[in-house]
């Protein structure tokens, strides 16, 4: 038999793509698990639906390109992408919603851009953004949670979806808004009127982002990705909100801990921010990448138009991130100024 | 406790080292023939020193060093030599090259040896000239001649000797075996080191996943002030950069060499082969394998006969080769694969490993990088693998360097971690061959660009000279013209002499001008001589002090050596060309060979003229001839020669007299023509 001739290394560890990829599935759970107990099945609709339609956009734009579908098709990403985008959009969207989203996702920020690991911006969040932009109505819509209002269940969330135009379900401004908007309350008085806060941030909102958060600690722990995108983005925003707290007063933007348990702030930090292929890529320079996130989130959050910030600021600092990159190559082995040796 | 430094990066494959410390080493005996490359070692080849159809005896050396960074080869056993010729020898790309084959006689007759006693009694030269010529090269990666390595530079002042028994690579065994059963002999070896280098300190540095080595060391080294240092396992400490940072905190600069920051490493196989070498007087013949993976039923490790035959080791080792699909020497991450099992075992082959398919499985294909930065955090050399393999694939020379391309070791860790399994390492590997290869065209193109421009000056200067040469002779010309017009056929004495003058003056500004080009070339020729000397003088040296910078000094003198011929040639080429210039200007007196300069320069003028010239020049002639003829017709008259003869010469006087009056004419009217 005659023997092979390849090249070192001969061993290879025990990562795939497709394990990466499916860890992120996995780690995401907890908080789509959340989200259904309190928003009801829109967000669960929103997901099989749009995995539904990434899976036949992904074949289809891979069949045009004329790539090997099958092998493309089992690394997951468009899995993936669908996922994120359907946490991301309000639950109980229209079926051509998600479509519009999902296709700019999956053929204009990915395909276009030569697919999976060339494209510059994080397709769930472009997709989220024309969303956004072309649709506002439709996309701020948010259902209120369990313990405000009544919960629809699994055929009202199909409806909303494929028979959109018989469905017809409450939906309340999120606590971020209300935040926002407010500017005669004191912070405490604001948590005594309305029912949608809960403990420390919106009802329903802590525990979700407490449930990302659990997702993507086990991710870290996994060595999915390293700790410093998201950490320095959390950081950031608990900074700045500290700062801004203002004592609580009507002016106040929120303290930390609302700003870090509402809206995305922890499924951004774990699912989006570390989305490997649109960030920076030394330590040092996700430490940065991660804190102008922050930065930018809480920016627009107070003072923005939009009602959340996780989208924007991360499509900002995807423009950046070979910026940052170029600045903070790590310096290679040898290269240290004499000064910097022990 | 000394303090261990951690260096960026690194892996955790699996150890797998288990499977070849079962028992205790085993001899691989005597093979029926031994194959020995001359060339196991990064140098220069061995030149052999037998011929075929010689009796060799064991030790004995069959092949002399073939320059500064070589060692001699020896005959691993007694036997006959049969062949001198290209065999496959392990290779990544499966290389034929020249080996020395002895048919063995069984009865391993050793050479007489003789050791040294007493060491400490003798001067690092001798004892770096034994280790020479036991033929010991670095036994860990790539085969670095030991004595070369050793000796350093004498400008750096080592303070630290490092021993490396890191042995980082999963599966490899070979330095563990060395230590559980021989640390004795180690740690004598690192003395007779010591007693060489003289470093303030001493280390032997050992990953933790080898115990029993460790405590056999220090046990041995009790009483010493050689310090066996343990620090935690992690791929690729054992890369000499690696190790030395871990160690000492300090990284050797891009480009450089440990000996620049006060360090030497030597393999822990190489100590034990000094200690044979220096006591016993016994070359380096042998070597410690290990021969594992599933595919062999009794792996272990081996004493082998360097020159043994791969085959044979296997079959020792009990291997079946339906189980086997690449056989690897080295280990799983920076070993290469060997397709031909009869390849010999040389002084670098610390392993051979027979992995089952399912052990080490085929790379599946690659998928798209996905930018998970996983190979950033694992590159030890704080590359980012990711962005040099997108240059890579854009082919991207100039980032690639910027990038530090050249600082990548090729461990591996980049590819082992890559979870889209993109054969990183392959793509280096390519790319910094490429850029070699890009380089070597460049210097070359460089080189003939300044041939060309060389050249072209050359052209350009004789152009120029030519010029010189022709205005000189014009301006003389023009000047026996006017004074011929003036004088109107009557030579005037003292015109003549003006215009000798003027025209000696003239062409002695022009040899003037050929000589101090001639001048420049042979400055150029010997100033180039003497960088020649320079630059060899320098290598001689570097080659006696064993520095590593011998190979670009040896480009450098055969760059100037090429500089110079050229320089010569050129200067050859110049007197070849001007003949009468350099003659000329180291006049010999030689009557006959002036006039044959003479001659030629009148051709060479008469090409050169203006019609005008041309035509004064005729003119001059016609009225020379004519005197001459009339100076005859009035002694033939006076003499009252024959009749027929005066007739004759009358005629021609009057056919001269009125070919003169045209050419007159003709000159008068294109002198008019230049006045108006
Ligand atoms: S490990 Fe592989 S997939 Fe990840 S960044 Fe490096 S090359 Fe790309
Ligand atoms: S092979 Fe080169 S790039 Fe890859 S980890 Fe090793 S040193 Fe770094």
């Amino acid at each position: 038999m005659a023997l092979l001739r390849i090249t070192s290394p001969h061993a290879h560890g025990p990562m795939s793509t497709q394990r990466v990829m499916q860890q992120v599935l996995l780690a995401a759970l907890p908080g789509i698990v959340v989200l259904t107990y309190f928003f009801g099945f829109g967000t669960l609709v929103n997901i099989l639906w749009g995995s539904l339609l990434a899976l036949s956009f992904e074949a289809l734009a891979l069949k045009l390109r004329g790539r090997d579908i099958g092998f493309y098709l089992k690394d997951y990403s468009a899995l993936v992408t669908a996922t994120l985008l359907g946490i991301a959009m309000p639950p109980y969207a229209p079926w051509w919603l998600i479509a519009v989203g999902i296709a700019s996702a999956i053929i204009l920020a990915k395909h276009l851009y030569g697919g999976l690991g060339y494209n510059p911006f994080n397709p769930a969040m472009v997709g989220y953004v024309v969303l956004l932009i072309s649709f506002p109505v439709q996309m701020t819509a948010w259902t209120a949670p369990r313990g405000v209002g009544e919960v629809p269940g699994l055929l009202d969330a199909l409806q909303a979806c494929f028979l959109p135009a018989l469905y017809d379900g409450v939906t309340q401004a999120t606590p971020l808004d209300v935040l926002k908007q407010n500017n005669s309350l004191l912070i405490e008085q604001l948590w005594e009127d309305n029912p949608i806060f809960g403990r420390w941030a919106g009802l329903g909102w802590e525990w979700a982002n407490l449930a990302f958060l659990a997702g993507g600690a086990w991710l870290l722990y996994r060595r999915i990705f390293t700790w410093h995108a998201p950490v320095a983005m959390l950081l950031s925003i608990a900074l700045l909100s500290a700062i801004f707290y203002d004592g609580g007063s009507s002016a106040s933007g929120g303290s930390p801990l609302f700003h870090l348990l509402s809206g995305a702030t922890m499924f951004g930090a774990f699912f989006i921010v570390t989305d490997p292929v649109t960030s920076a890529v030394s330590l040092r320079g996700r430490l940065i990448y991660g804190a102008l996130i922050g930065m930018l989130v809480y920016i627009i959050r107070v003072s923005g138009n939009y009602p959340d910030a996780i989208a924007f600021a991360v499509l900002i600092m995807n423009f950046a991130a070979p910026f940052i990159d170029h600045y903070t190559q790590p310096p290679t082995y040898g290269h240290r100024k004499k000064t910097e040796q022990h | 406790m000394r303090k261990i430094y951690d260096f960026h990066g690194g892996i955790h494959p699996p150890e797998n080292k288990q499977q070849s410390l079962g028992g205790p080493i085993r001899s691989a005996g005597i093979p029926k023939q031994l194959t020995v490359p001359l060339s196991q070692h990064i140098g220069a080849a061995s030149k052999p020193l037998v011929t075929i159809g010689e009796r060799v005896l064991k030790g004995q050396v069959i092949a002399e060093a073939g320059g500064f960074v070589s060692v001699p080869q020896h005959a691993p056993s007694s036997g006959t030599v049969i062949a001198i010729e290209d065999r496959a020898i392990p290779h990544p790309s499966g290389f034929h090259a020249p080996c020395i084959v002895i048919e063995c006689d069984g009865k391993d007759e050793w050479l007489p040896l003789q050791g040294l006693a007493n060491y400490s009694e003798r001067s690092p030269e001798e004892l770096l000239d034994l280790i020479r010529e036991a033929g010991i090269a670095g036994m860990g990666g790539a085969g670095f001649p030991a004595a070369v390595k050793l000796k350093g530079k004498p400008e750096s002042q080592i303070q630290t000797l490092i021993i490396n028994g890191t042995e980082c690579e999963p599966y490899i065994t070979a330095d563990d075996a060395l230590m559980r059963e021989r640390a004795e002999d180690i740690i004598t070896g690192v003395k007779i080191l010591q007693h060489i280098v003289k470093p303030t300190e001493t280390l032997i540095g050992v990953e933790d996943n080898k115990p029993e080595g460790i405590v056999a060391l220090r046990e041995a080294a009790q009483g010493s002030d050689i310090e066996v240092v343990e620090f935690p396992t992690k791929y690729p400490s054992g890369g000499e950069k690696q190790l030395i940072e871990i160690l000492t905190g300090k990284q050797v600069p891009s480009g450089g060499l440990p000996a620049d920051i006060g360090i030497v490493c030597q393999n822990l196989g190489t100590t034990v082969a000094v200690q044979q070498a220096v006591l016993q007087g016994r070359p380096l013949i042998s070597r410690i394998t290990t021969v594992t993976g599933e595919a062999v039923d009794q792996p272990g490790n081996f004493e082998v006969l360097l020159g043994t035959p791969m085959s044979h080791l296997l079959e020792l080792a009990g291997y079946d080769s339906t189980r086997n699909k690449r056989l690897i020497m080295g280990g799983p991450m920076m070993g290469f694969t060997l397709t031909d099992l009869n390849v010999p075992v040389v002084k670098t082959t610390n392993c051979l490993l027979a992995p089952s398919e399912s052990e080490l499985p085929a790379p599946p294909p690659a998928q798209a990088c996905i930018r998970c930065g996983l190979c950033a955090e694992a590159c030890p050399a704080s590359l980012l693998p990711q962005q040099l393999f997108w240059f890579s694939q854009g082919k991207e020379y100039e980032k690639l360097e910027q990038h530090n391309l050249f600082d990548c070791i090729e461990c591996g860790a980049c590819s082992y971690v890559c979870p889209s399994n993109i054969p990183l390492v392959q793509y280096y590997r390519a790319s910094k061959a490429d850029i070699l290869q890009q380089r070597r065209d460049h210097e070359k193109s460089e080189q003939s660009r300044l041939r060309f421009e060389a050249r072209q000056e050359r052209l350009a200067r004789e152009e120029e000279e030519k010029a010189a040469k022709r205005a000189a002779r014009k301006k003389a010309a023009e000047l026996r013209a006017q004074q011929a017009a003036d004088s109107d056929s009557v030579e005037d004495p003292i015109q003549a002499a003006i215009e000798r003058a003027k025209a000696k003056k003239a062409s002695q500004q022009q040899s003037a001008a050929t000589e101090s080009e001639l001048e420049k070339l042979e400055k150029a020729v010997a100033s180039t001589r003497k960088r020649l000397e320079t630059a060899s003088s320098k290598l001689k040296q570097a080659q006696e002090e064993g520095s590593e910078l011998v190979e670009a000094l040896q480009k450098g003198v055969d760059k100037t050596q090429v500089k110079l011929e050229q320089a010569e040639k050129a200067l050859a080429e110049y007197q070849a060309k001007q003949p009468q210039a350099t003659e000329g200007s180291h006049d010999t007196g030689d009557a006959a060979q002036a006039a044959i300069a003479k001659a030629k320069a009148a051709r060479a003028a008469a090409g050169d003229m203006s019609p005008q010239e041309k035509l004064q020049k005729q003119v001059d002639n016609l009225r020379q001839r004519l005197e001459k003829t009339s100076q005859r017709l009035a002694e033939s008259r006076s003499a009252g020669e024959e009749a027929k003869i005066v007739d004759a010469l009358e005629a021609t006087e009057q056919r001269l007299q009125s070919k003169l009056a045209e050419a007159e004419q003709e000159l008068a009217k294109f002198n008019a023509m230049e006045a108006s």
